[in-house]
This record gives C-alpha cells, sequence and structure tokens, in this order.
C-alpha cells in the first residue's frame, strides 16, 4: 500500500488551466466513486478549491498517474496540461497535504480557509467510505498539524491587505464596528471590497455615494447600504464614523478647513477616513485635526506588506513543525506499509514548472 | 535582603502583608509585560488573580493595622501609601475589568507594585495610638483616598490612550498597538474614572466639611482646588469642548500635580499653619 498526490494548484497552474479541472460539489460524490475504479486506488479524497485541485490516492500496487486518473473521472488532457501536473508519493505526500492545511502553500500564506475546505473534502469521502487506514490517519494528522502550526507560529497574525488592514485599524479605534457607520466615496471595485470588508465585521449601516447616482445606488443595493447623492455627501458625512473615498476626482473633496467644523458638529467623536484614491481625495493635513486618522493606499500597503513580511517569518518555523509531524507520519506509514520510502532529511518538492 | 527593609520589618511585623502583596503585583507586572512583548495570548485571568491575591493581602494588612489604632489606617506616609495602593487595585478590580480592559490591569499591576516597593522601604513609623474615633474624618480621608486611586487609574488610561494615539498619528503602529484596547474604549474608561474619582473626592470634600474640627486653610485650599481642576475637566469634557486626547493629557498633568502637591501641602500645613 503506498499514498499519493497528484494534482495543480496556483503555483503550477494558471486558472483558466486550474478552471478546467476543478471538481464542483455538485459532482464531487460521483467523482469518488469512479476514482475507486481507478487501478490502484482503494482510498480517494479531492480537494477542490479556486486555488487547487489535488487527488490524495491510497493504492497498490499500481501507482496513479493525472493519465489514468483523469481518465477515470472521463476528463481528458490537452496538449500543455500534462506539465502543470505534479506527482507526490508517500512521505512527500504528507508533507505537502501538511503544509496546504497549514496555509503554508497558500497564496496568501496563513490564511485559515483552507482548513476547512481540507476538513470539508476529508469528510465528503469519508462519508462515502471512500477513505481508509491509511488517508484517515494522514487527514486527522494534517489537521492536528494545521492546529499546531497556528497555535506556535504567528503565521495566521497580523493584516496582509489594504482592507483587512483597514479593518484592523478601524476596530482600535472603535472596539466594535457595530455601532460605526461606514461611507465610501466613489463606487469602484476597491471601495466594494473595502466595503464587504467593513460588512461582515458587523458595520451598522454603510452608505454609498458617487457623481453616477446610479452606479451608488447599485453597489449599495449589492452591499445593502444606502445611496446618498454626491452633493449632499457632506450631510451625511457629520454622523459617519469611517469614510473610504476613491474616487477621481482632480482635486481634495475633504480639507481641513472643511472638516474642522464638521468635527466640532461630531462632538469631537473620532474619524477614521481611508484615502484609496489616486490622485488623493483627502488633504493630508486633516490628519493633523484631533480625532481625525487618515491614512492613504500608501501606508496601508506598508503596513500589509510588513504583515506579510512578518508571516513568511513565521512561516520558516511552521515549516520545521510540519517535518517534525511528516517524520512521526512516515514513522508510522514504514510500520503500517513496509517497504515505503522514509523522509530523507531536507527533502524538497520540485513542481513540474512553477507558474 | 535589604537593611533598611529588614529593620523595618521587625519593628512592623505587619509590613509582611505588605511586602507578600508587592510580590504579586510584581509577578502581575511582569507577567503582562511578557504578555505584550511576544504578543502570546496567555490567559488574562492571571494577572487578575494577581492583582486579587495582592488586593486581599493589602486588605489585610490594613485590617490588623486599623485593628490596631482602632481607626482608618492613615496616620503615616507609609500608611496612606498601601491605602492608596489598595484603592487603585479596589477600583481596578471593581470598575477595570468590568470594561474588559485587561491590559489596564497589565499597566496598574506595576503602579501598585512600585507603591507597595515604596511605602516598604520607608523607615518605620510606629503605627498611631488609639484615639477617639471621629466618623467624618475617617470617611473624609477614605472616599479622598479612594479618589485618588480612581484619578490614579484615569491616569494610566490617559497614559495608554495618548500612546495609541501616537501611534495612530505616526502610521507605523507596532505590534503593541494591536494588543492594547481601542481608543475609543480607553476614552470611556478614562472618563469613566475621572467620574468616579470626582464623586468619592466630592464625598470626601462633604464629609470634611462635617468634621467639626479646625481645618487648616492649606488643606481647604488644596482640597478645593483639586475639586475645582477636576470639575473643570469633566465639565469641559460633557460639553464636548475639549477632544479626548486632551483630557487624556490633563488626566496625567492633574494626577501628577496632585501628587507633586500633597506632599508639600502636608508639609507646609504642618511648618506654617494657616
Amino acid at each position: 500500500m503506498n499514498i499519493f498526490c497528484l494534482g495543480l494548484s496556483h503555483q503550477t497552474a494558471h486558472v483558466s488551466v486550474r478552471e478546467r479541472f476543478a471538481v464542483p460539489d455538485a459532482v464531487l460524490a460521483e467523482a469518488l466513486q469512479r476514482l475507486r475504479t481507478v487501478p490502484g486506488v482503494a482510498e480517494a479524497v479531492i480537494l477542490s478549491t479556486c486555488n487547487r485541485t489535488e487527488f490524495y490516492l491510497a493504492g497498490y500496487p499500481e501507482r496513479p498517474t493525472p493519465e489514468t486518473v483523469l481518465a477515470g473521472l472521463q476528463r481528458q488532457l490537452v496538449q500543455g496540461d500534462r506539465e502543470h501536473f505534479f506527482q507526490l508519493a508517500a512521505a512527500e505526500t504528507a508533507r505537502h497535504l501538511f503544509r496546504v492545511t497549514a496555509g503554508l502553500e497558500s497564496m496568501v500564506v496563513g490564511e485559515t480557509e483552507i482548513f476547512g475546505q481540507v476538513k470539508r473534502a476529508y469528510h465528503a469521502a469519508a462519508r462515502l467510505g471512500v477513505t481508509g487506514k491509511y488517508l484517515n490517519r494522514l487527514f486527522q494528522k494534517s489537521f492536528q498539524v494545521g492546529k499546531d502550526v497556528r497555535a506556535n507560529t504567528g503565521i495566521a497574525k497580523g493584516s496582509v491587505s489594504v482592507g483587512s488592514v483597514a479593518v484592523d485599524l478601524a476596530m482600535q479605534i472603535f472596539g466594535s464596528l457595530q455601532g460605526c457607520n461606514v461611507m465610501l466615496l466613489g463606487a469602484g471595485e476597491t471601495s466594494e471590497r473595502t466595503a464587504r470588508a467593513f460588512q461582515a465585521r458587523g458595520a451598522r449601516q454603510l452608505f454609498v455615494s458617487n457623481r453616477s447616482f446610479a452606479r451608488a445606488e447599485s453597489l449599495a443595493g449589492l452591499v445593502g447600504g444606502r445611496a446618498v447623492r454626491f452633493d449632499r455627501w457632506e450631510e451625511e458625512f457629520v454622523g459617519v464614523d469611517i469614510l473610504v473615498s476613491s474616487t477621481s476626482a482632480p482635486h481634495f473633496l475633504l480639507t481641513a478647513a472643511k472638516l474642522e467644523p464638521v468635527m466640532r458638529r461630531r462632538r469631537q467623536r473620532p474619524v477614521f477616513i481611508i484615502d484609496l484614491a489616486m490622485p488623493r481625495d483627502i488633504d493630508p493635513a486633516v490628519h493633523e485635526l484631533d480625532g481625525v486618522y487618515l491614512y492613504d493606499l500608501d501606508s496601508l500597503e506598508v503596513m500589509a506588506a510588513k504583515g506579510l513580511e512578518a508571516r513568511r517569518r513565521e512561516a520558516e518555523l511552521g515549516e520545521q513543525l510540519v517535518l517534525r509531524h511528516v517524520r512521526e507520519f512516515g514513522a508510522w506509514l514504514e510500520q503500517a506499509s513496509s517497504g515505503l520510502p522514509a523522509l530523507g532529511p531536507g527533502v524538497r518538492f520540485e513542481y513540474p514548472r512553477p507558474w | 535582603m535589604h537593611p533598611v527593609f529588614v529593620s523595618v520589618v521587625s519593628a512592623e511585623p505587619d509590613r509582611v502583608w505588605v511586602l507578600l502583596a508587592a510580590l504579586f503585583f510584581l509577578f502581575g507586572s511582569v507577567y503582562s509585560a511578557y504578555a505584550l512583548a511576544t504578543g502570546k495570548a496567555l490567559p488574562r485571568w492571571v494577572n487578575l488573580c494577581a492583582l486579587g491575591a495582592g488586593f486581599v493581602l493589602q486588605t489585610g494588612f490594613l485590617y490588623v493595622r486599623g485593628h490596631a489604632i482602632g481607626r482608618c489606617p492613615i496616620t503615616n506616609p507609609f500608611e496612606v501609601i498601601v491605602f492608596m495602593s489598595w484603592s487603585i487595585a479596589l477600583i481596578y478590580l471593581v470598575v477595570g475589568s468590568s470594561y474588559r480592559l485587561s491590559l489596564l490591569g497589565g499597566f496598574t499591576a506595576p503602579v501598585v507594585a512600585v507603591m507597595s516597593l515604596v511605602a516598604l522601604f520607608l523607615p518605620a513609623s510606629p503605627p498611631a495610638l488609639p484615639q477617639a474615633v471621629n466618623p467624618w474624618l475617617e470617611a473624609h480621608a477614605s472616599f479622598s483616598m479612594i479618589a485618588c486611586g480612581a484619578f490614579a487609574l484615569a491616569c494610566v488610561a490617559g497614559a495608554m490612550y495618548l500612546f495609541q494615539e501616537r501611534q495612530l498619528k505616526t502610521r507605523q503602529p507596532t505590534s503593541i498597538f494591536f494588543r492594547l484596547p481601542p481608543i475609543n474604549a480607553l476614552t470611556v474608561a478614562n472618563t469613566r474614572l475621572l467620574w468616579l474619582g470626582f464623586a468619592f473626592l466630592s464625598l470626601g470634600l462633604a464629609a470634611g466639611f462635617c468634621v467639626g474640627q479646625a481645618t487648616d486653610a492649606w488643606k481647604v485650599g488644596w482640597s478645593i482646588a483639586v475639586w475645582l481642576l477636576y470639575g473643570g475637566i469633566l465639565l469641559a469634557r460633557s460639553q464636548r469642548r475639549v477632544a479626548a486626547k486632551w483630557v487624556a493629557r490633563l488626566s496625567i498633568l492633574a494626577f501628577s500635580l496632585l501628587l507633586s502637591t500633597f506632599w508639600g501641602i502636608r508639609f507646609i500645613s504642618e511648618t506654617r499653619p494657616l
């Protein structure tokens, strides 16, 4: 008995390739049953997310290949596809899965969503009875590794995107966002992403203002907010705690002279202003006013980059923890099934062609 | 052990309570500093327990000393400092934790630890002999001390606010920034602690006027000046005439003035009574 992993990920294939091999939830059960019919496959788990499609298999004596697996799924490889697939065996498979579950393989290192995705993939296969002794052990161990790495390193700490940095800063100003009103000036993609980030943390009310009122109404509808005519945004601003501005105005929309009386009307409640526009919408001088915190795209990006760098440093610690667990799993695998290769020290995975 | 400390403890054995309390407060300080520096999510109840244990031990001291002298034990500088640090711990345990500002406890622990240690190194001053107790005088002294405890915590919250505000203004917040409470929570805590201290100070002053003994004008004038200072800060805040940053600054300034003038006024009132 041996264990294998083959598939493609954001590191080996472009999204246009990955999307052709994705296994949607609707056909997952059928695909798992089909895999069991592939020669050399006794156990199977399919992990299909937007960043990867991976087949975890256990079987004997044949070694499954992308061709046999995809043929079993009644899918075809076209010219050029083959080079995007990676194939791993035994302890290498364990190391790969442990890294995936811990978030070390993710596009944003340390993201936590993948842990739940791996869990769902395993449970879907286990419910169908297509897992057994080897994959059960492998996946249970991977959950242990995921928790271990996240608990004992700072891999999941800190913000690594402009939106999450902005939300974290807002939380450190207001504590909870539940009582906060958020206003979006400009209804572009960036505004929408940031609005959704604030909405996810429970912002009370979203106002959307845009030169095109129709566009403001459209975005307000999408995010469950209220559209405000562009010539009236300053009136609504008095009750706003967080302002996200990303218009294409050629001049400052908000200056210190304009904001000062507003702050008096706000009875000195703090305001957090996020200027994502280029050129900037907000006069940098407003940052000097008491209770006003202005962050532009540059300052948010610097913070996000620092967060990412910190995560990368922590990832080194995570790799060491993963290797320790792989050795433990390798020892179990050798005992459970003789004749399998143990993990060599400093083993490295060679992907066919990092994309 | 420091010889001064040993001689003092042998002269006043009940100081051992204060020593043990100081050790608990020190432990709380080190624990919080470690959690803050490393960013590890250590259990918050440990610091709360350390502060609680220190508070219980100080209560034990105050009970023993109070029983011995038959009155509230604030008759000499040692007792005054211990009572003040006990008040700070009390206010934190009653008020601070209810705001869930656990790190306020982290900042409170070193303040009360230092105060307890300073008190321990003060020269031995035998407890006052039991005498007839005037309940108004006792109420005046103890309410005023508790007010000091609240003002001390308001000062701590103000310092934390200014630290957080500075981090936001520089746009380069460190990792500590994300481990301290949000500035809005610190503003609320600061204002409420000021109100609490002001309420106790008012009660203390009212009780002072009911004592019925001749009081030195220096002390009366100073007490009214402190009351007016804090009252002015709160009035400006309640009418939103000043930003939270200024309230934080004034909390620190007012408490520094209170501390620095307290001993001076005592000295003047004893040497040059009006």
